[in-house]
């Protein structure tokens, strides 16, 4: 907004102040997540200055249970998801995008039925399908139903459809075939779009958990979501301390990665939102 | 390429995604109505077929009644506030005030956390006596409350969990649209002598209404979709008050097996989405004639 609406000295002060106050309430919960983290269990709710750090609560939290398996999951969860994803959602993508097939109006609409209708609400029947396919208690099971993505193709299709004819033809006179084509102008031309869908994708599967907690039963597939809520509704009763701790720690890839980088992050967000 | 060729390599690019929608989208959606006229199969009992039985319970099944009313009341509940906070968020962010970076970052790092991260971090406030919630209440002679574990706060605490995760992820969305926002309007209004209430009711809030109605309908599907912290912070209870529609699925179907009669508690969820999706594609419809 421009300057001159923006200095309006006393009004802006005030509205400043409610920014600053409702941005310190929306972090608190995390600071304080922070704190007990940090901090002996007897001073989880105890806020005085000279408290003695600690990083026992994550030692003992490691040890409770095996997270570096369930980190291992959840990365192989996200990265073969991912895959598939990219090359599933290209490929139609660039269908619907260039290719006047018959029954492409329809079939597109069949593919944002997605959109409404996500593999989240469909537990009972996709376990009833995994069972049948005998692969209930697996890591591909878990990514399956999210592989062929609605939003993917949709994005990805609005990111070609913008991509010039000339440079289609340009490529075609050079020789190239419609495969190499895609690959060498509409990939990298679509650089910022799979960026954006990447960071929503992995941030969307590190912490899914329904679907994930009702397919796995076993050490060996659990994502560290469903390693989480295991641990601490099981192993620890009530010791705030460690279950804080754990809980920084399934979230610390995901935070660190999104405080290094913020802008590419909430211009990701954005992008994949603008329709 | 010849015309033939365009037919036939469109299918074959769209084929592996268009089979793996089918197999876990549209089969699904459709077997899961067929699959709601038959019994839920039990050892010593194969499944047959009994017609709409299965939705003759649920009319009579007092804890569908309480999960609807329930899931109205969550979505009443964290849909509006957190829209409201969303807009008002992405005004301040957009607005350079001081220290926007820090604002920013603050607003929208809850939508990063795994929702049952979050859940476990709440639950510690929410504790009677050492929780955070009762020790400041405490300070201002409050009594101890059990707040999760009461049928009165526990849909609240939910609510207040939800717009503090959600409220920032809604905010990029009106970001992204008030920085299409052409400059020029600010400063024609600031001339007119404007004040910025006037200009957010008059024009701002008009413009960004197509992202309104975006962010409504996901608001409205998130409503029914996520229920992370539910199994983490209460498990439905007490007595089934902090219970949505799908986690009473996921009861029915994963706790007791009853496979049949989850069926057809899906395809009422499904029902109410191909509303939502009908309303939506009406609404866009008009939207078009409209230009």
């Amino acid at each position: 907004m421009s300057a001159a609406l923006e200095s309006r000295g006393l009004g802006r002060g005030i509205e400043t102040c409610g920014a600053w106050l409702l941005a310190v309430i929306w972090i608190l919960p995390l600071v304080y997540a922070a704190w007990t983290a940090v901090h002996p269990t007897a001073y989880s709710a105890h806020f005085v200055l000279d408290a003695p750090l600690t990083a026992d609560n994550f030692a003992r939290a490691w040890d409770a249970a095996p997270f570096a398996r369930f980190f291992l999951n959840t990365v192989l969860l996200v990265s073969m998801t991912l895959a598939a994803q990219l090359v599933l959602c290209t490929l139609a993508a660039y269908a619907f995008a260039r290719f006047a097939f018959f029954g492409r109006e329809v079939m597109f609409l069949l593919v944002l039925v997605q959109l409404m209708i996500m593999p989240d609400v469909l537990i009972v029947e996709n376990y009833r399908t995994m069972n049948a396919l005998g692969i209930v208690d697996s890591i591909l099971a878990i990514g399956l139903p999210y592989m062929a993505s609605a939003f993917g193709i949709f994005l990805l299709r609005q990111t070609f459809k913008t991509v010039p004819a000339e440079l289609d033809d340009a490529a075609r006179v050079e020789g190239a075939n419609f495969l190499q084509l895609l690959w060498k102008v509409y990939v990298p031309l679509a650089r910022p779009t799979y960026i954006a869908y990447g960071l929503v994708s992995v941030s969307y599967h590190w912490n899914n958990f329904l679907w994930p907690l009702i397919i796995t039963n076993s050490v060996t597939t659990r994502p560290i979501t469903v390693g989480l809520q295991v641990f601490s509704s099981v192993d620890q009763g009530i010791d705030w301390s460690i279950i804080t701790a754990a809980t920084l720690m399934t979230s610390a890839p995901l935070l660190v990665a999104f405080l290094l980088f913020q802008r590419q992050f909430v211009q990701s967000f954005m992008r994949a939102g603008i329709r | 390429m010849n015309r033939a060729n365009m037919h036939v390599w469109g299918w074959l690019l769209l084929l592996p995604a268009a089979a793996l929608l089918a197999l876990f989208t549209h089969y699904p959606a459709l077997a899961t109505i067929l699959h709601s006229l038959y019994s839920t199969a039990r050892p010593n009992r194969p499944s047959r077929f009994i017609g709409l039985d299965q939705y003759a319970t649920m009319l009579d099944d007092p804890v569908f009644h309480q999960v609807l009313w329930n899931n109205t009341i969550f979505a009443l509940g964290t849909i509006p506030a957190s829209i409201a906070l969303a807009l008002l968020m992405a005004v301040w962010v957009n607005d350079r005030l001081a220290g926007r970076g820090f604002l920013r970052l603050a607003y929208f790092t809850p939508t990063i956390l795994p929702m049952i991260a979050v859940a476990n971090i709440w639950m510690f406030f929410y504790t009677p006596d050492y929780g955070l919630v009762d020790q400041i209440a405490g300070l201002f002679g409050f009594a101890r409350h059990n707040w999760l574990g009461s049928r009165d706060t526990v849909l609240g605490c939910l609510i207040v969990l939800t717009i503090w995760k959600e409220a920032g992820f809604f905010m990029i969305f009106y970001l992204a649209a008030l920085q299409q926002m052409p400059p020029n309007l600010a400063e024609a209004a600031a001339l007119e002598g404007a004040s910025r209430w006037t200009f957010f009711r008059r024009v701002t809030f008009p413009l960004v209404m197509p992202t309104t109605l975006f962010v409504l309908i996901n608001a409205v599907i998130n409503s029914f979709r996520l229920v992370d912290h539910i199994v983490a912070m209460t498990k439905g209870g007490p007595d089934n008050a902090s219970s949505l529609l799908l986690y009473y699925i996921f009861e029915v179907g994963f706790k007791y097996w009853d496979t049949g009669y989850a069926a057809a508690l899906t395809v009422v969820l499904l029902a109410l989405l191909a509303g939502l999706a009908t309303a939506q594609f009406l609404y866009l419809d008009k939207r078009v004639h409209y230009r």
